[in-house]
């Protein structure tokens, strides 16, 4: 073994010189080296590893830790405003107990009677969203909306055999990003062509006589978002359906489901598939590393048979009366079929889900219909108060907790605007003006529940004196 | 011989949620908004347009706070979830410090915005920086990625950077080919599918690898890449592998290294000196971050400098002592998915890695590699147990593969019955292997570095235990488990569309149809 191990390490319990030398003398080898002989010799690195010193203290380590995460300045500090794709939602307690369990944590897969709970809340996560849309299938998460979207879209490509579908412009330019490697490039035999339907000026919704033009034969799928990506609610989703169903096309919706209390679910106005972001639902930010996806539809075969995740069904066991739960459609993912499955899974963000399954269960229906009044009413409050600053305006008015203001008028920048909210401790609205130029000088603004009238005041405050 | 424990699971019955609490309970309140706001603004319902208003509340349970948590923790109770002994092959069990967990749970991780001005970001940014130098270091690749959200979006970003890198040298369309080979996992020719190309793969061959005359049979003008991983998940040194790569660069082709195998050969290889253009670690796996029961994960992503121009975006980058993110790169594939990546857990890995340091880290391999030739001793001395390729005496690396197909001929006990009897002493489940089987009747235990002789030797015991059962009472090694929460799960209707049910609603309709059915019969 390592000559200069001094002590056992913590994480390794045959660590030990002693305890080492117990296995090496048990099977029977000199050196732990003669149980590499597999590997040729001109394959070894001749360099040893350089790393920073080691910390095996957690005394060390957890000072070094802290010292370092102590330059971050993060959003419970600071009155932060950024959405786009992460957003501040508060996070239940219990949703973070749950999460911290060390039985869902640590582990990969058990069987599907010894690991039951995690198997059941997985069942309670697609059982609640299911409600949630007015949905009857749903699989079990993805990495992120995007990674929802643009499987989504290959579903539909696949069912209809077509290979272009309209998206609406008004996406986040992060989650289009992922769509676009999804469709692959022009030079790929099974390329799906994404073609950008042009907003309403007016609305911020889509423009239907445009998107009429647009749609044929040749589309798989229209999908839009309603809140979109720059924070509109859809007002015409049930012509939108209609319109895709004229064509033989399948409609994809996003939606972010703690809206969902107070806006018409995909069931509602007949959707075909949904799509959308889970970590609204009792997870944290983490920059960014709390995000997840789901991809749900009516329970049809057409539609289930073409899923790329794994999904968990409640089955019967040998007792009767007693439910369990097993995967279902197994052999058409990646794991079941290699390359002929659909598309792939792997690792997701399974640990999420059953945080997701917790909020939702502590929401309930009433909760649900509460948050989403209150953040309408505090981002509308928000939106007002802003566009009250001379010089400073908000583009649409039908949105959820996310709204665009315009700063073109005030001669600044979105970036100056931004740079002087830092210094009052205050974290401004999202950039737009380089994703969105055709905006000007645009940033969205992010208001949810945990933005008090004392929080919206002091951001007006400042954004007036920094719009000056 | 160990004494096999009483092991029992907890038994608490618990119902499905849908089923749980009473109407008009509440979890969790919201506070009504302030007079000013009210005031201005109004009712929320009425800022929804009509036509796009919810008609009927969602049907979801009412319960208590605290009907909540013990629900939840009632269902952590009913999963094993590694608290005895999780050899779990392919995956490589560890410990995943606590320190970890408390430290990104506070708020200078968990409420960040990845959106926040770099000034800001200070020192997530130098970890995730520092940890970029020690993956480089462990590869000898030029940089890391950290957005993939696990092994298999770490080979899907593998197809596109091979994408980007054939566009930008107009050869895309000629080279639609992406070779693999039957023993790497399932991912690499998923996702490579899923990316556009066409799938090559080559068999196994008597020495446990395909030979270098089938890959050259397979490699041509059209090769884009090889995705293979090494060794394999039965523990075989492909030891041509310098071979393999020179013979696809020949052809044109990029070289990925899967290493999802690296727990066994962590400080001996690198995956550049054996000349890979590219490589993938499991954050999650080798690097001591959780599992999660399958993410968040982070597939982290390395390649050589001449494909830096394609990764993904945003990669960080360090000015003197400051750090700043570089959002977007004219030749990069763009995004594989949102921001940055599963950003706490390349905080764990990097945690990780400091806390073992060079020295613990080559110990760990070698911890790994010693602890499962010490149980490949004692499992091939169970009745019934073979190895996979037998005639193979060099010693495994940090796995192996093994079947009972003797057992199942013999008793009629297949793997999944002693899958699911071993749990019966806290146990958990053992991995098989992935798709296609090759091995017959497979299973994959991997010891790593983390569980002590004791732990292998009971583990070994129960299934020696277990293989006793089945050739004296298979009745009883097939109807198990029988210490667990619930009894052997009957999957049989999961893919018959009038029984499989993904949710509640589906689930009490398709119930409701059958007793229909049942009722007019």
């Amino acid at each position: 073994m390592t000559p200069t191990a001094r002590s056992a390490h913590p994480y390794m319990a045959n660590s030990a010189p002693a305890l080492s030398q117990e296995l090496l003398d048990a099977v029977g080898v000199a050196d732990v080296e003669d149980l590499f002989v597999q590997i040729p010799v001109e394959h070894l690195t001749q360099r040893a590893l350089r790393l920073p010193p080691a910390l095996p203290s957690e005394v060390d380590l957890a000072r070094h830790l802290k010292r370092t995460l102590a330059a971050n300045v993060d959003c419970e500090q600071t009155l932060s405003f950024l959405g786009g794709g992460c957003w501040q939602h508060h996070v239940p307690a219990i949703c973070d107990e749950i999460g911290g369990r060390t039985e869902f944590l640590t582990p990969v897969w058990g069987t599907p009677s010894s690991d039951v709970g995690r198997n059941q809340a997985w069942f309670e996560f697609a059982s609640q969203l299911g409600e949630l849309l007015e949905l009857e299938f749903c699989g079990l998460p993805v990495y992120s909306w995007g990674c929802a979207a643009g499987p989504a879209i290959r579903m539909a490509a696949r069912m209809t055999e077509r290979r272009e579908v309209l998206v609406a412009a008004s996406v986040d330019p992060e989650r289009l990003a992922v769509i676009r490697t999804y469709c692959e490039p022009p030079e790929m035999t099974s390329h799906i062509d994404v073609v950008l339907a042009e907003i309403d000026a007016a609305t911020g919704g889509l423009n239907l006589a445009a998107l009429a033009q647009l749609v044929s034969e040749r589309t798989a799928a229209i999908y839009f978002e309603t809140p979109g990506g720059l924070g509109v609610i859809e007002p015409a989703c049930e012509r939108i359906v209609a319109l895709a169903r004229a064509h033989g096309a399948e409609t994809i919706v996003g939606m972010d489901p703690i809206s969902l209390g107070v806006l018409a679910p995909p069931g509602q106005f007949g959707a075909d598939v949904a799509v959308g972001p889970t970590q609204p639902l009792g997870v944290h930010m983490n920059c960014g590393g709390g995000v997840g996806g789901f991809i749900a539809t009516r329970d049809e075969e057409r539609y289930a048979r073409e899923y790329p995740t794994l999904q968990v069904s409640i089955c019967p066991t040998s007792v009767e009366g007693e439910h369990g739960f097993g995967l279902t459609l197994f052999e058409q993912s990646s794991y079941g079929s290699r390359e002929l499955g659909n598309d792939w899974t792997g690792n997701s963000v399974y640990l999420w889900a059953v945080v997701n399954a917790a909020y939702m269960a502590l929401l309930g229906p009433a909760g649900f219909a509460q948050l989403g009044e209150l953040i309408l009413q505090r981002s509308h409050y928000a939106a007002r108060r802003i566009s009250e600053l001379p010089g400073v305006s908000v583009r649409w008015t039908d949105f959820f907790k996310e709204f665009v203001v315009d700063f073109s008028e005030s001669g600044k920048t979105v970036e100056q605007v931004n740079a002087g909210l830092r210094a009052h401790g205050i974290f401004g609205g999202g950039d737009l003006s380089r994703s969105f130029p055709q905006l000007g000088q645009c940033a969205l603004y992010c208001v949810t529940e945990v933005h008090a009238q004392e929080d919206i005041d002091r951001l007006v405050a400042a954004l007036a004196e920094e719009t000056r | 011989m160990s004494t096999l424990r009483r092991y029992h699971a907890a038994v608490w019955d618990e119902p499905v949620v849908m089923e749980l609490g009473r109407p008009g309970r509440r979890g969790l309140l919201f506070p009504e908004a302030e007079p000013g706001v009210r005031d201005a603004v109004g009712n929320g319902a009425d800022l929804v347009p009509a036509a796009v208003r919810r008609r009927s509340r969602p049907r979801l349970p009412e319960l208590s706070e605290f009907e909540v948590q013990r629900h939840y923790l009632h269902l952590s109770q009913q999963t094993l979830g590694m608290m005895g002994v999780s050899l779990f092959g392919t995956c490589t069990m560890k410990y995943n410090p606590r320190v970890n967990e408390l430290v990104t749970a506070r708020p200078w991780i968990a409420e960040l915005h990845p959106g926040q001005d770099d000034s800001t970001l200070q020192g997530v940014l130098e970890i995730l920086h520092g940890f970029n130098e020690i993956l480089c270091e462990l590869s000898g690749m030029r940089q890391f990625v950290f957005q993939p959200g696990g092994g298999a979006d770490a080979a899907y970003t593998h197809a596109c950077v091979t994408r980007a890198y054939h566009h930008d040298r107009g050869e895309l369309a000629q080279r639609d080919e992406i070779v693999t080979t039957i023993q790497a996992h399932p991912c690499n020719a998923a996702t490579a599918a899923a990316a556009g190309f066409k799938i090559v793969t080559l068999p196994l061959e008597p020495e446990g690898y395909p030979s270098v005359a089938a890959l050259e049979a397979a490699v041509s003008e059209r090769t884009a890449a090889l995705m293979v991983n090494n060794p394999d998940d039965m523990g075989i040194y492909n030891p041509n592998i310098k071979r393999w790569v020179e013979i696809v660069h020949e052809a044109g082709g990029l070289a990925f290294y899967d290493h999802a195998n690296f727990n066994g050969v962590m400080g001996r290889l690198r995956a550049r000196e054996l000349g890979f253009d590219a490589c993938m670690y499991m954050l999650h796996k080798t690097f001591g971050a959780p599992k999660g029961g399958g993410g968040p994960a982070v597939g982290a992503y390395g390649c050589s400098e001449e494909l830096v121009a394609f990764l993904p975006r945003p990669l960080v980058q360090r000015d003197g002592d400051r750090y700043h993110l570089e959002h977007e790169g004219p030749q990069s594939v763009g995004r594989v998915r949102e921001f940055w990546g599963n950003v706490p857990q390349v905080v764990k890995a990097y945690s990780w890695a400091r806390a073992m340091g060079a020295e613990g880290i080559r110990q760990a391999a070698d911890l790994s590699v010693l602890a499962n030739n010490y149980m490949e001793q004692r499992l091939l001395e169970i009745r019934g147990i073979t190895k996979s390729y037998p005639g193979l005496t060099a010693p495994r690396l940090e796995m192996t593969r093994y079947s009972i197909e003797t057992v199942t001929n013999d008793t009629g006990v297949t793997v999944f019955d002693v899958q699911n009897r071993m749990v019966d002493f806290g146990v958990d489940a053992f991995w098989l292997s992935h798709e296609p089987w090759l091995v017959p009747e497979p299973f994959t235990p991997e010891a790593g570095e983390l569980w002590s002789k004791e732990d292998i030797d009971y583990w070994i015991d129960v299934l020696g235990h277990v293989i006793d059962e089945a050739y004296s009472n298979p009745q009883l090694v097939k109807t198990a488990p029988h210490n667990q929460a619930i009894h052997k799960v009957d999957s049989s209707g999961a893919d018959d569309p009038d029984r499989w049910a993904t949710t509640w609603r589906a689930h009490v309709r398709k119930q409701a149809d059958a007793r229909e059915l049942a009722g007019s019969a």
